[in-house]
């Protein structure tokens, strides 16, 4: 039938037609800007619009880069080598960068030592953020905090040496002791710590910092960049135990430490931080012994702490609630006792969920550590607000410092959270 | 517990060291360095300069007090305080002194508790304003927008002033003298208000000095001076006399060149007394006999140190008058040293 | 049979607090209580022993007396010769302004942000995400001192304003952008204005009237009335009338250059404005991120039946997705505000005088009674979270699913 079918209808064709290339609006960067770009009229005036606002912004914005000066002694300079165009006045940078990283007393002989703590960081959390770096790298995480102090501030090698081996000690005896019980492995390793400190303590001539390889440098000198990001490093590594241990004792059976929890953490997080720099500055110096004297950076470092330590216990809490409850009670059911269940099944789950929380936590009190601007710590912030827009040379170079500023909290918070999103789709194991 | 711990680990390394209880002058003489706290930078009294070193006139008064006590004048570690924080820092012994340009009044003394060991600066509150203002006197400043120093006497004073005057202002508070400044030079203030002193040195650190004029008005007393803690006499009496040490070399021509020549040549008793080789005045203060000879050699006598740092000579461009020593019909008197 | 059920009677042993889980926690929570009973008193030790050898003390007695300073931005009353308390109360109201404010503001940013972000257009979405991860990613504090920077360094002075050949003018004669703030008219209020203003909440209330009776007409005979339009009728055109009728009380008073400054009108000055912006645009970004969450929780299928039922793209918006989605977006959003609120103490860093400016900064500063002040302002922050936190918790329990 076909056949004469073919033979009949003489106007059906017999062979295929050549491929045609689709037309020109229906395909490439055409069909993708009609698709993307122009799909409706409001569609095509919003695209538009959102041209204009880049282009007005770009053309202030790239001339005034692109024309900046790099080199030049004062601002006045500047405007002379600029000659009345528009540039940026980089110079200011340029000269006065080591003041913007390490603040400006700071021994510049000594920018190095900060600047292999800041390497050596990468090193030191990489197997923390990564876990499929071999475990061994952890051992080099554990030493860090040591290194760094010592690079940091100096002095005899002596204190971070015996810092280290009373940590050391005290874990040692945690690991003998956990098995039969997790206090008297928690409670004897504190003591063991302490033992070997006070004893150390002695032991280190009062004159070890004198001639110390690398010199001593105050608390007080540090500043710039380095100050926000050793706060921000610090107090996030330091209250990560300490908001474990709020958020359990928030979940806690027993009332009364439920109820010591619950108040620590609501009074924190209902206050403003800057509430608690003002405790650190002037107010908490009253709460030591009279004969002691802490210095400004420590007790900045305390309620930080304690205020990042908040937060990230309600998102630890947020984790543990989230955990079905046939693990607790699975862990039950197998016999183990409450420090074990919570250290071997419930934490490492809920921890596992929390991470992001907690990196979210982190960068926020990363960006809140400008904050010690405002009680007279000389910060990125306070460097530009204080010293660098107060000298004669640079009175005025506001944009070029406070971009500068800008650019490196964006890069760090930016890729923190770039991080903190691949490790979310890492973690994720449900199957969607 | 943990941060406990951590307080523990952190005094073992060292950081937390000191002590503040009774007797200030051996804790500076055990830590080996005095703590001083200063402005956080006003140009001529207190300021870091572009390598980090702290130079002014209260500065001066520092390093004296660590040259006397501890025979170094760089033995000094500088503790940058704001109108907010410096009474706490001194009160809680993070700093051993206070020579941050602050006046000396009634309640800071008797409600407060801190003792004024003396006056280094004459002061009194003036008004700088652009020349381009066309204004010639701050009674003409009605409606003007002032910038003060929050916690500073001059906010005060300026509130009484314009009620005073019954004329009307809007203040624009600021912490810091650089933000002052800033402030001012952008115009988002019409004049800027603080001791006379400051705004000269202020003014100095200007693109274009010539432009800006101070008022004549001057509105209040400032007497500013080094202040220390009630309640330790001891220490007070250490930095009360190292100030007037200085005063006392200008007043008998004891300069940081011709000390050493005076300490061995001089007939004149009073030099003698002061320099330690007759008397044991330094002992009396639990120092050695040198302690003042340390002071006048590292730092010069008040003359020195106010020309060097603040005088006619320097960009801030500042006359004795008020201080210049009473012989010349200034203020600074010292009371003898016998 | 009673024996059978009996504890073991008379055999408690000491080692049972630590051995019996029935005692242990008894022992834990009293160690608890002794350890922080202890720490407690050394601290308190500690401050009463430093406070004494200072010879201070601590008495709230200076919130009576004169606070001597002037506050340029104030609500309520105030001079110099007032209070203490009485320059808290202004730097509250501050606070509680621009709290409010940038609520508002940070709202319209978020969700404006939020929705085009989602947007089919590939450069509106991506300048949106740029936005959000610009302001997201660098410290709100910079933003206060730059958006601060831009108000005084950029904008004219009222000087420029002066003058045959001012370099700068007002906009339309009533508004004037000046480094110091921005000038607005204000209304002056003239006799007969009560019987607008009265009208004029009068059709506020009609308007809502209307509404519900398209509503209930909608429901009884599914006649659709249109609501857009008769909704602005009868909100303005009695007002407008009646404007007239009175002979136009309602004036307006618009400033003017007198002086050093601009006298007249409403003075937004620019601490103000400066904190206000950053905190709305910064608090933006994130309400943003919430709002996209929110509007991508409610499932595709919603809308894809919503369209089924023959739903127009409006409709389906407000009646089924937006529903749903606020029920995701809320609960962040108002965590939103009350980091705002809490942010807006940074208003410190350009001399705004909020609570923390006034109580925690000037009068904290003449006084010296440190330790009074930061808790005085502790505990006002505190009120403030608590009654949020509140709210918060209410309107949780009333949009919670109903299962049944």
């Amino acid at each position: 039938m076909s056949d004469t079918h073919a033979h009949t209808v003489s106007f059906v064709r017999t062979e295929t037609l050549p491929e045609r290339e689709p037309p020109y609006a229906a395909s490439g960067p055409v069909k993708w800007m009609r698709e993307n770009l122009f799909a409706t009229p409001a569609n095509g005036l919003l695209t538009l619009v959102a041209l204009y606002v880049i282009y007005v912004a770009l053309s202030g914005v790239l001339p005034w880069i692109f024309n900046g000066v790099w080199n030049a002694g004062s601002l006045t300079e500047c405007r002379e080598i600029l000659d009345g165009t528009r540039g940026a006045c980089f110079a200011v940078l340029s000269e006065r960068w080591p003041q913007l990283i390490f603040g400006f007393k700071y021994p510049p002989e000594y920018y190095w030592r900060p600047t292999v703590a800041f390497l050596l960081l990468f090193v030191a959390v990489a197997p923390v953020l990564f876990f499929d770096l071999p475990r061994k790298l952890l051992a080099f995480t554990a030493v860090y905090p040591f290194i760094a102090f010592w690079l940091i501030w100096g002095g005899t090698v002596l204190s971070p040496v015996l810092a280290f081996v009373g940590v050391a000690g005290g874990a040692m005896v945690y690991q003998k002791l956990v098995n039969r019980s997790f206090a008297a492995g928690f409670f004897g390793g504190i003591v063991a710590a302490y033992v070997i400190w006070k004893i150390g303590g002695f032991l280190i001539p009062e004159t070890a910092s004198d001639n110390a390889m690398l010199g001593a440098v105050p608390s007080r000198d540090l500043g710039g960049f380095m100050l926000n990001m050793m706060l921000g490093v610090t107090c996030v590594t330091l209250s990560v135990p300490i908001g474990i241990a709020l958020a359990l004792g928030r979940q806690s059976s027993m009332p009364l430490i439920k109820w010591i929890c619950v108040v620590f953490i609501e009074f924190i997080r209902g206050v403003p931080l800057i509430t608690l720099l003002f405790v650190a500055s002037v107010m908490l110096a009253y709460f030591f012994p009279p004969e002691s004297s802490v210095d400004l950076f420590l007790r900045v470092v305390i309620m930080i702490t304690m205020f990042s330590a908040a937060y990230i216990a309600e998102v630890i809490r947020g984790g543990l609630a989230a955990l079905p409850k046939g693990q607790y009670e699975g862990a039950d059911s197998l016999g183990l006792d409450y420090a074990q269940a919570t250290r071997l099944i419930i934490l490492p789950q809920a921890l596992k969920i929390s991470i992001p929380g907690i990196v979210n936590i982190a960068v926020g009190l990363f960006k809140d550590t400008t904050l010690v601007s405002v009680i007279s710590m000389f910060d990125i912030l306070g460097m530009i607000r204080g010293p660098i827009l107060a000298s004669t040379e640079w009175n005025g170079v506001y944009w070029e410092l406070l971009g500068f500023a800008a650019l490196l909290f964006f890069v760090v918070c930016y890729g923190i959270s770039q991080y903190s999103q691949w490790l979310e789709r890492r973690l994720a194991t449900d199957h969607r | 517990m943990k941060k406990s711990v951590f307080l523990g680990a952190l005094t073992v390394a060292g950081l937390a060291a000191g002590a503040a209880a009774a007797g200030t002058l051996d804790d500076v003489k055990a830590r080996g360095t005095l703590n001083c706290g200063v402005t956080t930078g006003l140009v001529g009294f207190a300021a870091p300069d572009a390598n980090g070193e702290w130079k002014g006139f209260d500065v001066s008064v520092c390093r004296a007090v660590a040259a006397a006590v501890l025979g170094d004048a760089t033995a000094v570690e500088f503790v940058p305080t704001t109108g907010k924080t410096r009474f706490t820092a001194l009160a809680s012994g993070e700093i051993d002194m206070l020579a941050r340009n602050t006046t000396w009044t009634f309640s800071r003394d008797v409600d407060l508790k801190f003792t004024f060991v003396g006056v280094n600066y004459y002061d009194g509150q003036g008004f700088m304003v652009p020349k381009a203002l066309g204004v010639s006197s701050a009674k003409e400043l009605d409606g003007a927008t002032v910038c003060v120093q929050t916690g500073t006497t001059t906010e005060l004073n300026l509130a009484d002033f314009f009620r005073a005057n019954n004329i009307s202002y809007d203040p624009v508070p600021i912490e810091t003298n650089a933000e002052g400044q800033q402030q001012y030079l952008a115009g988002a203030c019409d004049t800027y208000t603080t001791d006379a002193s400051g705004l000269a040195a202020t003014r100095a650190t200007f693109e274009n000095p010539g432009e800006h004029a101070l008022l004549p008005e001057i509105i209040s007393k400032e007497p500013l001076g080094p202040l220390v803690r009630h309640g330790d006499d001891e220490w007070g009496d250490v930095v009360r006399w190292t100030l007037n040490a200085l005063i006392t070399a200008e007043e008998l021509g004891v300069t940081s060149a011709n000390v050493n020549e005076m300490a061995s040549g001089s007939t004149n008793p009073e030099v003698k007394r002061l320099l330690g080789t007759e008397g044991t005045l330094g002992e009396m203060l639990g120092l050695d006999a040198d302690w003042a000879m340390r002071a006048i050699s590292s730092q010069g006598n008040y003359g020195e140190i106010f020309a060097t740092t603040i005088g006619e000579e320097t960009p801030i461009a500042l006359s004795r008058g008020l201080n210049a020593q009473w012989t010349n019909g200034g203020l600074i008197y010292s009371p003898p040293f016998r | 049979m009673t024996t059978m059920t009996d504890p073991p009677q008379g055999s408690f042993r000491l080692s049972m607090l630590l051995y019996d889980t029935r005692y242990r926690s008894m022992t834990f929570q009293a160690i608890a209580l002794l350890t922080l009973i202890v720490a407690i008193a050394y601290l308190t030790n500690n401050l009463l022993v430093n406070l004494a050898a200072q010879g201070l003390n601590i008495s709230y007695g200076f919130l009576a007396d004169p606070a001597g300073y002037d506050i340029d931005q104030r609500l309520i009353e105030y001079d110099n010769q007032m209070s203490h308390s009485r320059a808290a109360l202004v730097g509250v109201l501050n606070t509680l302004l621009v709290a409010f404010l940038a609520c508002m503001m940070a709202t319209i940013f978020g969700v404006i942000a939020g929705v085009l972000r989602l947007s089919k257009n590939w450069l509106v979405s991506k300048l949106m995400a740029f936005y959000v991860e610009i302001f997201r990613n660098i410290p709100v504090l910079i933003w206060i001192i730059i958006i601060y920077t831009i108000m005084t360094a950029v904008l004219p002075p009222p000087n420029a304003f002066r003058g045959d050949n001012a370099t700068s003018s007002m906009l339309m004669d009533m508004f004037a952008f000046t480094n110091r703030g921005i000038y607005l008219p204000a209304p002056v209020w003239g006799p007969g204005s009560m019987v607008v203003v009265a009208v004029f909440i009068a059709s506020v209330f009609g308007v809502f009237a209307y509404r519900r009776y398209a509503k209930t007409l909608l429901y009884s005979t599914g006649q659709l009335l249109p609501t857009g339009w008769p909704s602005l009728v009868i909100l303005l055109v009695p007002t407008i009338l009646m404007y007239f009728i009175m002979g136009r009380p309602v004036g307006l008073d618009t400033p003017a250059l007198q002086g050093f400054n601009f006298r007249g009108g409403i003075k937004v000055g620019a601490p103000l404005i400066a904190l206000w912006f950053a905190l709305s645009i910064y608090t933006g970004a994130f309400i943003a991120e919430n709002v996209r969450a929110g509007i991508q929780a409610v499932s595709k299928g919603q809308t894809e039946a919503a369209g089924a039922l023959g739903l127009r793209p409006g409709r389906i918006m407000n009646l089924v997705v937006l529903p749903q989605a606020l029920r995701v977006i809320i609960p962040p959003l108002i965590s939103q505000y009350l980091n705002i609120t809490k942010n807006s103490s940074l208003a410190i860093a350009v001399g705004y005088m909020d609570i923390t400016g006034t109580l925690g900064g000037i009068t904290l500063n003449q006084t010296g009674r440190a330790i009074e002040c930061v808790l005085l302002l502790m505990l006002f922050y505190l009120t403030i979270s608590l009654s949020i936190s509140a709210i918060m918790n209410v309107y949780n329990n009333s949009v919670k699913l109903k299962e049944r």
